[in-house]
Order: C-alpha cells, then sequence, then structure tokens
C-alpha cells in the first residue's frame, strides 16, 4: 500500500473526516436530535410515527430486576437479537439465531447458556456499551430472517444496506455483507465487505473489504459485480422519510430486506463513516454539494428519492 | 445551518495570538524575562562604608549615593546600622542616604549597600535647568598663566569636549612648561582644571567614580572631571584625558558638593567594597517586577509550592496540543482522548523508560486480572471499582518489589492517575473481546505513542521555561488549537486510507 496525493483525492471529492465533523455532522446535525438517534428504542418510536417499520420488539429490560423475565420471554423463542438500546458501532449486539436443548446458537454457531445472556444483558445495564458510560437499557428484537437472494452473499449474519441521506436525500448507498472476520456483523472496520449500490437502480458497483478492492466474497466465494437489490425506490424512500422524522441532516440510515415484512430500518446513525465512498469508487462531496446547491428543495421523501435516482445515476 | 463567515474567527484567532506573543515581548523587553533558560546576568553589589567618631550627641551623617549612574541600573539599596534612623533624601538632582541617631558616643560604622545591573542602555538624567560656567577670579601672576594655556589650548581644539582634552594634556606636569609648574604646585590639581574651565566659559564639575573590580575591599574614590556641552554632562579622566565613562566605572557622585557629611562625628572615613555576582536573569526579572508592579502577570509572587503546581498545570495545554495534532492532522488513534495527556503528566515525574515501564506492567497485570473479573460477572460499577483497587495493589506491589531490588524509581509509580489506569484497562479489555488483540495493540500503541510525544515536548527545559514565565503564551497555544478545529483537510492517515481509490482516478 502506497500514499495517495491530497490533491487526487480532492479531485475525487472524497469527503474526509475533520471536513464531515466541520462541514457537515456540526453545521447539518442539531444536537437536540442525537438522543433520538444514539437510543434505539427511542429511534423504534419515532420512525414508527413516519411509517418506517423496524424489527418487531419483543422485550425492554430496563432494570437489573427485569433480566428474570427475559428468561421466561426467551424460553419458546427460536431467534432473536439483544442490543443496547445506546450501543454504537454494532458494540455489544448478541444475535441468537436458534435453540439447542437448553443452550442458544449464536450466529456464529456458538452455544451459549441463559446465563451468558443475563450477564450480557447486566453489562447492557451497567452501560459497558453505551456512548459515555452511562446507564442503559437493553432491547430485545425479533430476528431478522434475511430475504435469501441476499442472504446467500454473507456469511452468517444478516447483510443490511447503508444510505446516506444528507437534507432528506438519499445521496450514497452500499450493501455490507458480514465476513468470518467480521464475526457475522456488518461493520466494516471489522471486516465486512462493503458493496457500493448505485443510487439510481440500487446494483452493484465495487466492493471493498479492509479498505482494499475485491471482486468475490472472501468466504461465500460468490461474486460481488452483479448484486441487485428489489423494491430499491421503496428503499430509497423510506430512507429519505427518516429525515422528517429526525431532522438530522446528515445521517446513515441501515435498512434490512426481512423476507416476511419487506424493508425494515435497523439503526440511525448521526455520524456515518467514510468507507462508504471506497465501496462506491467515488467520492461523496460532489453528491454533497449538489443538494447544498439545490434552489429549490423537494418536499416530499418520494420526490426526495426520485431527484436523487436521477440526479446519482452512476453513468 | 446557516453557512457563517469565517473571517471574524480568523480575526479572533489572529487577535489572540498576537495579544500572545506581544503580551510575552512586552514582559521580555520590560522586565528582561529571557527566552532561553539558563540565562547568566552579572549583578554588582557595592558596599559603603562609613565609620567615624562620634563625639557624643545626635549624629546625622549624610552619604552621598548614587543617582541613576550611568550604565547601570540600580536593582535593590540596603542600609545596615545598628539603631540608627535611615532615610534616602532626594533633592536639588542629589540622592543623599542620611543616617541620623541621638545620644551617639565611640566609633560607629555605617553601611550602605547597592545591587547595579550593568545595562549600557543607561544614560545619566539630563539637568532640568541649564547649567553655566561660575565666575572665577585669578590674581596674578596665575590669572596670566591660567590665560597662556587656555589660550594654548583653544588653538589646539575646536570645540568644548577637544578643548577639555587638550587642557588636560597641557596641564600634564611632565611638560614642564613654565605656566603650568606655576599653576600646579601646591593646588588640587582637579580643582584647577574644574576652575580653569568654568574661567574660560565651560561649565564643569568634579566627579567621584568607582572603578568595578571584582572582590575588591577598601577601594577609593577615583577623581574625574565633568564638563557641559550644553546638551549632557560629558566625563573626563583627568589623568589621561580619557573622554567617557568606561564600562567597569561607577559614578557614585555627580554634581554633589560633598560626599560626606557628618554632622557630631570627627574622623569619618568612607570606603567600598564589591562583588560581582551572577544571577540567573529569570530571578532578576522576578526582582524586578516586585518592583515594577508588573509583577501581577506573573506567578513570581506566589508562594514556592503553588508556583510548582502552575509549573505542572501549564505544561497541560502542551500535552493537549500534541493530541490535537496527533488526532486532527495524523489522525493516530488513541484509547481516550487525552488520556496521553495525562499519562505523559505522569512520565515527568518519573522520567521516561521506568514510566513506561511502570506503566506497561501495571495495565499488563491489570489486563490479567480484568480477565478474571470479568468471569464474575459484576456490575459494572463495583468492577471499575474493584479494578482501582486492584491497580492500587499493583502499583504498591511494583514500588515494594522495585525498592527491594534497589530500584528507588520504583516509588514513582504512584504518580501515575490511577483511576485513569483502571478505566484504560476496563476498555482495552473489551476493545479485546470485541475486536481482538490487533486493535488494542493498535490503539495502545498509538495512546503511547501520542503519550512519549508529549512527554518529549513537556520536559523539554525550554517549554517549562516559557509556560511558566510566559504564561500568556498559552493564548498563542489556544489559538493553534483553534485553528486546528477549523481544518478541514485530510489527515495524514487517510492519505493512506484512502489509496485504493487511486484506481478511480
Amino acid at each position: 500500500m502506497g500514499w495517495i496525493s491530497p490533491f487526487t483525492l480532492n479531485r475525487l471529492g472524497m469527503l474526509n473526516m475533520n471536513r464531515r465533523n466541520v462541514d457537515y455532522i456540526a453545521r447539518y446535525n442539531d444536537r437536540s436530535a442525537y438522543p433520538l438517534v444514539d437510543n434505539k428504542l427511542k429511534t423504534k418510536l419515532v420512525v414508527a410515527e413516519y411509517g418506517v417499520k423496524t424489527p418487531r420488539l419483543l422485550q425492554v429490560v430496563r432494570q437489573q430486576h427485569e433480566i428474570s423475565h427475559f428468561r421466561e420471554m426467551s424460553a419458546d423463542l427460536a431467534g432473536f437479537a439483544i442490543k443496547p438500546a445506546k450501543g454504537s458501532g454494532g458494540k455489544g449486539i448478541t444475535v441468537v439465531t436458534g435453540r439447542d436443548g437448553d443452550e442458544f446458537v449464536k450466529a456464529s454457531g456458538a452455544r451459549i447458556g441463559v446465563d451468558v445472556l443475563e450477564r450480557h444483558l447486566t453489562n447492557i445495564l451497567a452501560g459497558l456499551y453505551s456512548l459515555a458510560g452511562a446507564s442503559d437499557v437493553a432491547i430485545v428484537e425479533n430476528l431478522v430472517q434475511s430475504t435469501p437472494d441476499l442472504a446467500r452473499y454473507s456469511f452468517q449474519g444478516v447483510p443490511d444496506i447503508r444510505i446516506i441521506v444528507f437534507q432528506g436525500y438519499p445521496v450514497m448507498a452500499m450493501l455490507r455483507l458480514a465476513t468470518k472476520a467480521s464475526d457475522g456483523k456488518a461493520n466494516l472496520h471489522q471486516g465486512a465487505v462493503g458493496v457500493g449500490l448505485d443510487i439510481g437502480t440500487g446494483k452493484s458497483l465495487n466492493a471493498v473489504q479492509f479498505n482494499r478492492p475485491i471482486l468475490l466474497h472472501p468466504d461465500t466465494g460468490l461474486s460481488l459485480g452483479n448484486i441487485h437489490i428489489v423494491a430499491w425506490d421503496e428503499m430509497l424512500e423510506m430512507a429519505s422519510r427518516c429525515y422528517e422524522a429526525t431532522g438530522l441532516g446528515y445521517m446513515g440510515v441501515d435498512l434490512v430486506v426481512d423476507v416476511e415484512e419487506g424493508p425494515l430500518l435497523l439503526e440511525l446513525n448521526a455520524r456515518p463513516g467514510l468507507a462508504i465512498q471506497m465501496a462506491n469508487g467515488c467520492g461523496l462531496l460532489p453528491r454533497l454539494r449538489a443538494i447544498e446547491n439545490l434552489k429549490r428543495p423537494h418536499f416530499t421523501p418520494g420526490d426526495r428519492a426520485r431527484f436523487a435516482m436521477e440526479e446519482f445515476h452512476k453513468r | 445551518m446557516s453557512t457563517r463567515s469565517r473571517t471574524p474567527f480568523y480575526i479572533a484567532i489572529f487577535l489572540i495570538i498576537a495579544t500572545g506573543i506581544s503580551l510575552a515581548v512586552w514582559r521580555h523587553i520590560e522586565l528582561g524575562i529571557p527566552w532561553l533558560t539558563g540565562e547568566q546576568r552579572p549583578v554588582w553589589m557595592v558596599e559603603a562604608r562609613v565609620d567615624f567618631d562620634a563625639t557624643g550627641g545626635a549624629v546625622t551623617a549624610a552619604l552621598n549615593v548614587p543617582d541613576q549612574p550611568p550604565g547601570f541600573h540600580t536593582l535593590s539599596e540596603l542600609a545596615a546600622s545598628p539603631g540608627y534612623g535611615f532615610s534616602i533624601l532626594e533633592q536639588a538632582g542629589m540622592r543623599r542616604a542620611e543616617w541620623t541617631k541621638r545620644d551617639v558616643t565611640g566609633p560607629q560604622t555605617l553601611y550602605y549597600k547597592v545591587q547595579l545591573i550593568p545595562d549600557p542602555d543607561v544614560r545619566s538624567i539630563p539637568a532640568k535647568v541649564k547649567p553655566v560656567a561660575r565666575t572665577v577670579f585669578w590674581a596674578e601672576p596665575e590669572a596670566t598663566a591660567v590665560r597662556e594655556i587656555l589660550e594654548q589650548a583653544k588653538q589646539r581644539s575646536s570645540n568644548p569636549q577637544s578643548m577639555t582634552r587638550e587642557l588636560i594634556r597641557l596641564m600634564q606636569p611632565d611638560t614642564g612648561a613654565q605656566n603650568t609648574t606655576l599653576l600646579t604646585t601646591g593646588e588640587n590639581y582637579l580643582d584647577l582644571l574644574v576652575d580653569m574651565l568654568n574661567f574660560s566659559g565651560i561649565p564643569a564639575r568634579a566627579a567621584d567614580g568607582l572603578k568595578l573590580e571584582d572582590a575588591r575591599r577598601r577601594q577609593p574614590l577615583l577623581a574625574f572631571l565633568q564638563i557641559h556641552t550644553g546638551e549632557e554632562w560629558l566625563t573626563f579622566d583627568p589623568r589621561t584625558a580619557e573622554q567617557g565613562v568606561p564600562e567597569d566605572l561607577l559614578l557614585w557622585r555627580q554634581g554633589s558638593a560633598s560626599l560626606l557629611d557628618v554632622v557630631g562625628g570627627a574622623n569619618s572615613e568612607i570606603s567600598f567594597s564589591m562583588l560581582r555576582q551572577t544571577i540567573p536573569a529569570i530571578q532578576l526579572a522576578a526582582m524586578q517586577s516586585e518592583e515594577t508592579g508588573l509583577g501581577f502577570l506573573s506567578f513570581y509572587e506566589l508562594p514556592i509550592e503553588e508556583q510548582g503546581m502552575f509549573r505542572m498545570l501549564l505544561l497541560l495545554p502542551l500535552g493537549a496540543l500534541v493530541v490535537a495534532f496527533m488526532r486532527m492532522l495524523i489522525g493516530i488513534r488513541t484509547s481516550g482522548t487525552f488520556m496521553p495527556v495525562l499519562i505523559a503528566v505522569a512520565f515527568v515525574q518519573t522520567t521516561l523508560i521506568p514510566g513506561l515501564v511502570a506503566f506497561l506492567s501495571v495495565v499488563a497485570i491489570g489486563l490479567l486480572m480484568r480477565s478474571y473479573l470479568s468471569s464474575l460477572n459484576l456490575l459494572l460499577v463495583s468492577r471499575i471499582s474493584a479494578l482501582i483497587i486492584l491497580v492500587i495493589f499493583i502499583t504498591a506491589g511494583l514500588s515494594v518489589v522495585g525498592y527491594q531490588m534497589g530500584f528507588n524509581t520504583g516509588m514513582t509509580v504512584t504518580f501515575f492517575p490511577m483511576v485513569i489506569i483502571a478505566w484504560t484497562i476496563e476498555r482495552m479489555s473489551i476493545l479485546w473481546e470485541e475486536e481482538g488483540a490487533r486493535e488494542v495493540i493498535r490503539q495502545g500503541t498509538g495512546s503511547l505513542f501520542v503519550a512519549i510525544c508529549a512527554y518529549l515536548l513537556m520536559s523539554a527545559p525550554l517549554a517549562g521555561h516559557l509556560t511558566f514565565n510566559f504564561p500568556e503564551l498559552h493564548l498563542v497555544i489556544l489559538g493553534l488549537i483553534l485553528l486546528m478545529g477549523n481544518y478541514t483537510g485530510y489527515k495524514l492517515s487517510e492519505l493512506r486510507r484512502f489509496t485504493p481509490m487511486k484506481v478511480y482516478d
């Protein structure tokens, strides 16, 4: 690996960390909206009012003594996900995909007892995964069953779609596929594969893992060149609608496609990462500036999504 | 959501930085606080000793003391004399030290000490009233001799200065001229010169100077000749006709009629001793700041213990600057934003290598213990609390073992911030479980690297000197940090991270 000159990056319109923080997050994201997105429970409730569906909520564990209810509740559940409401970067999320007698089977295939899960809940309540170590609540959600046409690309874990929404316009998107290296998680810095998606069509562009371009999924061996997301316009509109719900000007919207319920919102992120640019092979800045220079913004999520599909279509 | 103009922001930053620098420069010039450490400045300590026999009654002893002698700053004055009232009187352009006491008998000794800093820029203050030449009458045959000698000197000169020089040369006894011999017999040579110059219309007077030589005792005053050119008093050596005040000459008496007056005493004598001291320039500045009233801007007036504390505190902004630079411009990841600064502060106390060894061993042992704690399934707060206690045990154990093995430096482990270390261990441990050992080592080395950089900067003697003695320079650091906060360009690490984008160019 060598070095790239800052002038080349500038020409490519690559958004960098400092500019993202100063020119976009600080300028367009109102601090008062942060609690909404930093708390998954609040996110669920607020987006529901705007017709954005999220995975079904099974239980909320707020107090230490409520952990005992978890044992009863989970007794006849096959699959669920435990998440810290204020967790960031996928920290503290445990996904249980099945049962093996009394034991739970994690996405990675590991078998764990209920006591391990209870300890995990304790840690979540104590704030181990929350941003400033503040006390937290744990939410238990229904397990998302990914559609098979997408699921086959991913090693274990559910593939999710990250869409950057700027002032209500979806500007860039990527598909994130879990790998063996990422331990079934869809976090790029942990080794998940990022596949850039054409905003215009929902078709795959390039793929990267650990910031390096790849052609095949490292574990499933499938070619990443011709993935096509169905109901793409519906997903873009859904992402666009989150702008009305939260008022955040610059955010990352994480969606999954459930086999039964269709597109679901997983979480919102007020500080979305920059790796999406590498998956797409182009910088964010020209698109962000195009939106900033719009003289007459569109008012409905549908209009904004359609505008973005035309404007940012990869030619 | 508006894009406000950045210009006022930049102007404010410019003002902050400019204020910091100009305050520092001003204090450097006014107080002479040196930019560099260890600068030494010579200081002359001159002591005048007055001896006399009191005749049994009220005594008033008045000694002429230097009043802004050219080439020197007065740093401090001190009079030591048991049972005497003392004050400094200033009248008619003269300064006199006056000792007073009622009913004194027997031999008396009075001391007057003055500390002087050589400074070639100091010149004597010009007289308020322009002096005029005294009228002098001569009887014959001296009158003729004087007139002839003055005429000779006038012929060979062009202005009062050269006239004075020529006159001194003509009056040298070895010239052997008859007129000179006539005049110099039985007369005070210097008074004669003064009279002759006044006679020729040049205002002239006698002055006393002290030749400064290190560790000399019982030195006499040397007589000097001064003439007024219409603008200032010029000094001449009446023996060599040399003009000007040599560097090592302190003009003790100028313009005043007498050096010492003792009323109520007899056999008065005065002698001088002197000592050359070197004082660190910084100490000198501290002493001067008390006088000039600029001291309120510095920490010199605080008790020494608080000064030590401020010394440490004032280094913190440097650490913050390093962290800001490393994170925003270089892009090094650290665990905990300002943990490296606190570690660096600890390193300043322990010095680098012992500090590193101690820190690494505390964290390593702590991580081992933490892995046991995690299997106990404790609530977070109690786990951290337990960890803090364990960290204290570890540091105590390390210092005791280190001490038994003969390393005194082991004791300095106690300077580490225990709570911060406990949290660091906790975070590292979580990081280990979630992201693997690679990320732990990466963030750990990042933190240590930043801490070492901050340590190197903070422990530099110059850094400590500048931050403590020019606290206003922190405005410059503040300005730089604010500027960095406005940097939206690429970090160094991003130039590496985004390298694969080359193919799309």
